[in-house]
């Protein structure tokens, strides 16, 4: 009697849980499995069949897309892309880096107005930001006829549609993305460390290379996949500031979507992109395991 | 015959705002001594540490140190030129080094030979007994072992004073109480000037030389543990070391008056105390007395049996407090007795109201 | 303060960075020029022609559809997710892929949806740009929840239950209302990233009724003309007083 009462108690807590984690959770769960992993599952699948003529696949299986990838034509995009990533996020971490670091050594109540001037232009329609900068560097645009007219130069500078242009107009998109995760990583840091090093001997400087800028390394790191997985995926920049000469991988894969009518070989560059990512967010993993065993900070 | 100071504290002060956290403060301590700055939280004690170490501007006053070539202004030195070294209550053992690199980072800033710094460092870290954890990452350590490296981090750079930010706080008891002793014996064995900050006067009573007492950002007293007890020189010193019982009253030639209560035994050693004073008087200088000779009277209302000791807590007519009496071993009194105190004149200390 | 002098360099130079395009733009919104560049005195035409655009006005109302739906099932959903993980789930393995659409890159995620609509074979509209907008709106949702929840104390709900209240009525009267400040301030983050989205609704929206980045997208390739400075200017207005409000109101980077 005392047995089955106590067992049934136990089996209603167990029941009471699973009704919970079914309410809960289940929805959102069964929302993100059928709008996100079946949508990237499918795509993966479509990376080995034979594309369709009018787009979509034919169910034939092939690995061809990953052959075409591997052509000089495509290969030479993508390292166009990771070049101009790399520019980017290297831009990125120099403006971004001292930026949070400054940030965080302001009064208190001045930190968080600084960091929501940091993200507000974040918060504008992404379009109307690269659109700007077809504004501002057009060769009748404002810095243009500033330079002409203090006598700087004679005609004006062809600042539009180029690599440089791009790089301007993704470093604008994400820049905010480094600066938060740098900035939170900063201000995570036990100061007692800091004054520990200087109190064994370190200069200001030293201080910051031994102590501050390691342990901030995997949020940094964190930052510069916000900036570098976004950059190569991009379309737009490369587009409107680019003038079509500059094509990336995204601009690649919007056009074998929509355009071309490549499905599987869209899929096959598209799935590059997200294995970066992955691939990346390891490599951030491995270094903070290796910088943070701190365990629970007394 | 004092030995010439090795740390000279004279005036020094430091204000946040609207709060005085250090207030004209003025200390010497003395080489190889093992001080204790006491005092509640919120004292000033960690400010005037910090202050020492370099970490906040004083706003008045100066620090100098004993050196080879005479005396050294402190505070024109930043933190990393200090003969000083601190050891910080959380540690701040850097997470991303081993043991190793924690305990050499320091001889590494002094740029010394590299030899020189692998001997010291494995010295040291025999010395606190972890030489084998010396690959360790601190999250790999213990809270006692974490206690050893920052301490073997501070002494292996052989500073002329070493600062301890209440350095037994994060141990649990029974680790705390062997880390005390851990502690002296070092400081004895590396002869350094130990400066100990702490809340707990348990520890600074076992561990110091001498102590200096803070409340409000002022030093209270600088005594050596027993005079701190037996010869408190303020109702404040009286009240935080030990336990104790007050009464205030007025000193006449018979005794200490005390308004609804009556005379109470106690003289006066000195000639300043004016006429109104505050006797305090030791639990353990009480004793229980037949109703002729005591000179208070009450009815017992609590007795605690702790450590071989019995501490009885009385209920006095008049008085706000229970007055607390302790004996040795255990007592036949129980709740509800009435029973009669007294005390040798000569066991109470009159302190100005 | 000498101390923050070098420091303050970079700083000024990221805002001057950030806040120089947007500047030119809102400036260039009131020039009486043809051409959206060079500036020939101050005009309020653009805004004018801005009002009377059809296209626009069409696309805002298209946008603002996709932007309430999503954030009303986004913030419902994403509530739910982040009280589940918190309470019943525990996984760490989870809670990383209930997060996961708001950092998949949007164009990986948009082809996937396109290729998923196109093998189920539904009609692509407003419709599916809403069930698109909901999956990474409810992670963002999900993930300021969480944040908030780990810093809530759960003996509030436990005294809440031992003084007699049910599982149900501590949920609401609890559990709900200490919620709240990361519950709108999630709402307002999606509400704000739908409006502004461009990619996954460019692949997942039909032909007939674009939103309303899709109609600015077109504007800006196909020929600029003054009115985008002014419809540019309208909406950072709009951005931004949303923000600064959810900012105010909800504390949003405490939240996050």
């Amino acid at each position: 009697m005392t047995t089955t009462s106590i067992g049934s108690g136990r089996g209603a807590a167990r029941r009471r849980a699973l009704i919970g984690r079914a309410a809960f959770a289940g929805p959102g769960l069964v929302y993100v499995t059928a709008f996100m992993t079946v949508p990237l599952l499918l795509i993966a699948t479509y990376t080995v069949l034979t594309r369709g003529r009018f787009g979509g696949v034919k169910w034939e299986f092939t690995l061809g897309n990953f052959a075409k990838a591997l052509d000089p034509t495509y290969l030479s995009i993508l390292g166009n892309s990771l070049l101009i990533a790399g520019i980017t996020t290297v831009l990125a971490l120099l403006l971004g880096y001292p930026t949070a670091y400054g940030i965080s050594r302001l009064p208190r109540q001045w930190q968080a107005v600084a960091i929501v001037m940091v993200v507000l232009p974040f918060w504008s329609n992404f379009l109307i930001r690269t659109y700007a900068w077809i504004v501002l560097l057009n060769s009748e645009g404002p810095i243009n006829s500033a330079l002409v007219s203090l006598g700087v130069i004679g005609a004006p500078l062809d600042l539009l549609y180029n690599r440089g242009a791009v790089i301007a107009g993704l470093l604008y998109a994400y820049l905010p993305l480094v600066i938060l995760p740098v900035y939170a990583a900063i201000e995570r840091v036990d100061p007692q460390l800091q004054e520990a090093a200087r109190n064994l001997g370190a200069s200001k400087a030293r201080t910051f290379w031994d102590v501050t800028l390691p342990l901030t390394l995997p949020g940094t790191m964190i930052g510069a996949i916000f900036v570098f997985v976004p950059s190569m995926g991009n379309f737009v920049v490369p587009e409107l500031l680019g003038g079509g000469k500059t094509v990336m991988v995204g601009n690649l894969i919007r056009d074998q979507f929509l355009e071309a009518r490549n499905w599987p070989f869209g899929a096959v560059l598209a799935l590059s992109v997200v294995a970066f990512l992955v691939l990346l967010f390891a490599l951030q993993a491995m270094v903070a395991r290796r910088i943070n065993s701190a365990g629970p900070r007394a | 015959m004092t030995p010439s100071p090795l740390l000279r504290i004279s005036h020094l002060s430091k204000r946040f705002g609207q709060t005085v956290a250090v207030d004209d403060v003025s200390l010497e301590i003395r080489p190889n001594e093992f001080f204790s700055l006491l005092g509640p939280s919120g004292c000033g004690k960690t400010t005037l540490l910090r202050a020492l170490a370099g970490f906040e501007d004083p706003d008045s006053g100066t620090v100098t140190i004993a050196g080879e070539s005479g005396e050294l202004d402190l505070l024109r030195l930043p933190p990393e030129r200090r003969p000083i070294n601190l050891m910080f209550q959380s540690y701040a053992l850097f997470p991303h080094m081993s043991v190793e690199r924690n305990v050499a980072y320091g001889l590494q800033r002094e740029r010394l030979d590299r030899a020189v710094i692998r001997q010291r460092v494995d010295e040291v870290l025999q010395t606190v007994g972890l030489t084998d954890k010396a690959t360790a990452r601190p999250a790999q350590l213990s809270g006692g072992q974490r206690q050893r490296v920052a301490l073997a981090r501070a002494i292996v750079k052989r500073p002329r004073l070493l600062l301890l930010d209440e350095p037994l706080s994060a141990l649990d008891r029974k680790v705390r109480a062997e880390m005390q002793l851990e502690l002296k014996r070092l400081q004895h064995e590396v002869g350094i000037t130990f400066v100990v900050v702490t809340h707990d006067q348990e520890e600074a009573m076992s561990m110091a030389d001498r102590i200096a007492v803070m409340s409000d950002g002022r030093v209270e007293q600088v005594d050596s543990p027993v005079d701190l007890y037996t010869r408190p020189r303020t109702v404040f010193v009286a009240d935080f070391i030990g336990t104790s019982n007050a009464f205030v009253g007025t000193l006449t030639s018979g005794g200490v008056m005390v308004p609804g209560i009556g005379m109470l035994p106690g003289q006066s050693v000195s000639a300043d105390a004016g006429p109104e004073v505050t006797l305090i008087v030791r639990p353990e200088d009480i004793r229980f007395a037949p109703t002729g000779q005591a000179v208070l009277a009450g009815h017992v209302i609590d007795v605690q049996y702790f450590g071989g000791a019995s501490t009885v807590a009385v209920r006095v007519e008049g008085v706000d407090r229970p007055v607390l009496v302790s004996c040795q071993g255990t007592t036949t009194l129980a709740r509800g007795d009435a029973t009669g105190l007294a005390w040798d004149p000569a066991a109470a200390v009159l302190l100005e109201a | 303060m000498r101390r923050v002098g070098w420091l303050a360099l970079p700083l000024w130079l990221t805002y001057a960075f950030l806040y120089l395009p947007i500047v030119v733009l809102v400036v260039m919104s009131f020039n009486a020029s043809k051409t959206p560049y060079a500036w020939k005195g101050f005009s309020l035409q653009w805004y004018r022609e801005l009002m009377s655009d059809d296209l626009i006005r069409q696309g805002f109302i298209n946008t603002l559809i996709v932007a309430v739906g999503a954030t009303v099932l986004a913030t419902a959903l994403g509530t739910l997710l982040a009280i589940g993980i918190n309470r019943y789930v525990h996984s760490a393995l989870v809670e990383a892929y209930s997060l996961a659409p708001a950092i998949i890159p949007d164009l990986a995620l948009a082809i996937g949806l396109l290729a998923t609509f196109a093998l189920v074979g539904v009609t692509l509209g407003l419709h599916t740009v809403l069930l698109a907008h909901v999956v990474f709106g409810m992670a963002f949702v999900a993930a300021v929840v969480l944040a908030r929840l780990g810093h809530q104390d759960q003996s509030l709900e436990e005294a809440s239950r031992d003084l007699g209240a049910g599982p149900i009525s501590t949920f609401w009267r609890i559990t709900v209302p200490g919620l709240m400040p990361a519950i709108v301030a999630g709402a307002l983050l999606v509400f704000t990233l739908s409006l502004d989205e461009f990619v996954i609704a460019y692949f997942t929206d039909g032909p007939s009724t674009p939103t309303l980045p899709i109609v600015i997208y077109s504007m800006v390739r196909f020929g600029v003309t003054p009115e985008i400075n002014a419809l540019a200017a309208l909406l950072l207005l709009v951005s931004f007083t949303v923000v600064i409000s959810a900012q105010r109101i909800t504390k949003l980077t405490d939240a996050l």
